[in-house]
């Protein structure tokens, strides 16, 4: 049976994870830089985090989402790993990395 | 802009500590030491690779600001001789046993359970590997 206590503690980290996340979609909303586009992206993931340790945490799993979590990390990096090359190499090509002059493919 | 991009980046440095504080609060050691060893360090570091290679460079002006930049941290040498100090000065404390086996469970699961997670891991780096080798290839 899970204590009250941890519940309540459960409801008010939830609400900053949601939070967290929010700040995440508006970054990735209002930016038109795409550095601060995947800075957006790794807020919304850290939102994510937060919640799978809180979840372990309340559950008394904790073991099981540390597992889950060091493969969120390893995805994270890979992601902006790639993400971060091609930001560089959209610099190196159109000499800019703002959202509102890459319109190559536009239709 | 560019001193702007890099206090968004530390700033997201400074929030993976952030995060890493809250995942021993809450009994997730090995996840805290990979977040603050990956996230708060890896990847702030290729968040500021990515941005000092997006910006134009002026070389004249680079120079001048490089010259600023060293009178600018002449404290930071001294910082380091101080904080090492204090580092190795204090003693930590050493850690107890109900650590030691949640680690272990953790490394039952990783091993036994969620064998498969690693597979994909090993593929997701090698994919990233792989696609930022393409990305960076000359012709």
């Amino acid at each position: 049976m899970i204590e009250q206590s941890v519940i309540n503690l459960f409801g008010i980290f939830g609400i900053f994870v949601i939070l967290v996340f929010l700040v995440g979609i508006y970054c990735l909303l209002v930016t038109f830089n795409l550095v601060r586009a995947i800075i957006g992206i790794e807020i919304m993931t850290k939102a994510i985090t937060l919640l799978l340790v809180l979840v372990g945490y309340v559950t008394g799993n904790s073991a099981f989402t540390q597992a889950l979590v060091i493969t969120l990390i390893v995805i994270e990096v890979a992601v902006i790993a790639v993400a971060g090359g091609i930001v560089i190499s959209i610099f190196r090509i159109h000499g800019t990395i703002d959202t509102r002059k890459l319109r190559n493919l536009k239709g | 802009m560019t001193t702007r991009l890099l206090r968004s980046a530390v700033g997201l440095g400074i929030t993976s500590a952030v995060l890493t504080l809250l995942m021993f609060r809450f009994k997730a050691p090995l996840a805290a030491v990979f977040e603050l060893s990956v996230c708060s360090g890896l990847i702030s570091v290729v968040f500021i690779s990515t941005i000092s290679l997006t910006q134009r460079v002026d070389r004249a002006r680079l120079a001048v600001r490089r010259k600023e930049r060293f009178g600018k941290f002449w404290y930071l040498p001294i910082l380091l001789i101080i904080a090492t100090i204090f580092l190795l000065g204090i003693e930590l404390p050493a850690f107890n046993l109900a650590l030691k086996t949640n680690i272990s469970e953790v490394r039952d699961i990783i091993w036994n359970v969620r064998h498969l997670d690693l597979l994909g891991q090993m593929a997701i780096l090698l994919a990233a590997t792989l696609g930022v080798a393409m990305l960076f290839k000359q012709k």
